[in-house]
């Protein structure tokens, strides 16, 4: 029981820099980019073939990046200079890089057991593991929030709330949408290159269903523990992330559930966190209109049933 | 200082619902000169407008701001010379975003963006004593996310924001409009001040036609797609708003149509 919480918040860890990946499109460019589910694939392949090839993990996790960025870049053209709506851009780039990722690996599957990886030196003990991923997540975490608040990061998060105004500033906002998928998907694909690294092996179909468990974690972290800050919308995507796999993890534990329902279970996770808190809001403020509507009626009638 | 020579816009071109934006537009507006625009719906005053900050491009004609063609540039880039406010107090900010931060934005108006740090403390101490000039309180919130202000409050934060770096042109698109009288006024008293504090040359739309009368230099009446009168300084600080109204009947044959119309 507690063996399986570590282990799910060690590969929380690692799915966190996909995490915030999502965060940067959802969230901060408010652009749903689906290019995620084949760029997660395509940064463990690359980091796969590499690695099989002799190649230092770290260079092989760096090359992981740069593809990202390279496929991110090319949804990010598809939607600004091609003007194609921002989704299908994103369905587009996923189907072209399932084919992409096969040239790449060359096979389904490719295998990096007993292959030295980045993830191998740390492998145990699992506390080792937490401490050495959570400072590399964390040092991401703090390279994001810094980059979100220098101008260029200031014009990307304004792209996203106001793109009117910050075109109006001088802004081009195309760029900064390409940058911001570009460096999106750069950081889903280390995600999947460190996933495979860990589980050693990458696999054309690893990235099938990231998009909502990027959201999932995005979505649990804000509810949870809140947004009120770049600093915090990010920590809490990387505590979401982790609170994710715990949840996923305890899921299968019920005699119930089949690991094959973990999908199912992501959905269903991601609906319950969107539905409530909209729920929640709409009761909310209804309760304040009718109390307010009362409070006007006494102040407006004195004497006809108000507490005055 | 920016001319506009013989411009010329279509919406729908080619199709039943063609409608004649702007014709044939000549304006030439000179350095300090602040222009208050009327006209009835429909006349042309935001194409005027977007054709200058390059929202839209004239199918025919040039705009030309100090020698530069620039009828072909994108927005982005006329923002070096262009300041803005619209009609709309939520279109001029980003309200996610603080307050510093928005006014750090506005602070790289034109400037290449690179990956300095944005709101540093010594912006942070210019940004406080430009919002003091405003004197709405807001150099002691510079932290809150502009979504947290009044429609009234962002507004006067969009002008500041469009005209502390001393943009060539200021460009008010109706930026009263949609706020109560009382926060109007303020707003209206603000352009004033900092139009004539910084000498800028200004574009102003106004539904108002006393308004339109008692601000600026310049008066532009426009109808279907024309500037139908210009009217200099001289003739305008004598002018009345009937004067006004029966000049517009006179020359368009009609009455100034306009459900939104302040008389003042």
């Amino acid at each position: 029981m507690i063996d399986s919480i570590y282990g799910a918040i060690a590969l929380g860890l690692l799915y966190a820099l996909m995490a915030l990946g999502v965060y940067m499109t959802f969230r901060i460019l408010n652009f749903p980019d689906l290019t995620v589910d084949g760029s997660f694939a395509t940064g463990g392949g690359i980091a796969a073939v590499m690695i099989t090839h002799g190649y230092h993990p770290a260079l092989a996790t760096l090359a992981a990046f740069a593809g990202g960025i390279l496929a991110g870049m090319c949804t990010g053209l598809l939607h600004t200079k091609g003007k194609v709506n921002g989704l299908l851009a994103g369905i587009l780039m996923m189907i072209a890089l399932h084919s992409i990722n096969l040239r790449i690996m060359g096979k389904p599957n490719v295998s990096i057991v007993n292959v030295d990886t980045l993830i191998s030196p740390i492998v145990k003990p699992v506390g080792l593991f937490i401490l050495v991923a959570g400072i590399g997540v964390l040092i991401v975490k703090l390279l994001l929030d810094v980059f979100l608040h220098t101008d260029t990061g200031l014009a990307l998060r304004a792209t996203g709330d106001n793109e009117r105004m910050i075109r109006s500033f001088g802004a081009n906002t195309d760029r900064t949408k390409i940058l911001g998928v570009s460096l999106s998907n750069g950081l889903v694909a280390v995600s999947g290159a460190l996933i495979a690294q860990q589980g050693g092996f990458a696999d054309v179909t690893m990235g099938v269903g990231m998009i909502v468990i990027g959201l999932a974690s995005v979505i649990i972290g804000e509810a949870i523990f809140g947004a009120r800050s770049v600093f915090f919308a990010t920590l809490a995507v990387v505590l979401g992330s982790i609170i994710y796999r715990i949840v996923v993890a305890l899921a299968l534990r019920v005699e119930l559930l089949k690991a094959s329902d973990l999908k199912l279970v992501t959905a269903l996770i991601v609906i319950v966190a969107l539905v409530v808190p909209y729920v929640r809001r709409v009761l909310k403020q209804r309760s304040v209109a009718r109390k307010r509507s009362a409070e006007l009626l006494s102040t407006a009638m004195p004497g006809k049933g108000g507490r005055s | 200082m920016l001319n506009l020579i013989n411009a010329t816009k279509l919406f729908n071109p080619g199709t039943p619902d063609e409608k004649i934006a702007l014709i044939n537009a000549n304006l030439n507006i000179k350095p300090g000169d602040f222009i208050t625009v009327i006209g009835s719906n429909g006349a042309g005053k935001s194409t005027l407008m977007n054709l200058i900050s390059g929202v839209l491009k004239p199918d025919i004609g040039q705009v030309v701001v100090e020698g530069t063609e620039i009828q072909s540039m994108p927005e982005h880039k006329r923002s070096r010379w262009i300041g803005r406010v619209f009609q709309d107090p939520m279109a001029g900010t980003a309200p996610t975003m603080t307050i510093e931060e928005n006014l750090t934005m506005a602070y790289k108006r034109g400037k290449p963006r690179g990956l300095a740090w944005g709101a540093t403390a010594a912006k942070r101490k210019l940004f406080r004593e430009q919002l003091s000039r405003i004197g709405i309180g807001l150099e002691d919130r510079m932290s809150a996310k502009v979504g947290l202000l009044s429609g009234g409050e962002r507004q006067a934060l969009s002008l500041l924001m469009a005209t502390f770096t001393r943009p060539q042109i200021l460009l008010l698109d109706e930026h009263t409009a949609a706020l109560d009288p009382a926060r109007a006024e303020l707003i209206t008293r603000l352009t004033q001040e900092i139009v004539r504090e910084m000498n800028l040359t200004t574009l102003m739309v106004t539904h108002n036609m006393e308004q339109a009368i008692r601000l600026g230099n310049r008066l532009i009446m426009m109808d279907q797609g024309r500037i139908i009168l210009d009217i200099p300084e001289e003739r305008k600080s004598s002018l009345t708003v009937s004067q006004l109204l029966g000049e517009f009947e006179r020359i368009s044959g009609h009455q100034l149509s306009d459900d939104r119309i302040v008389l003042g």
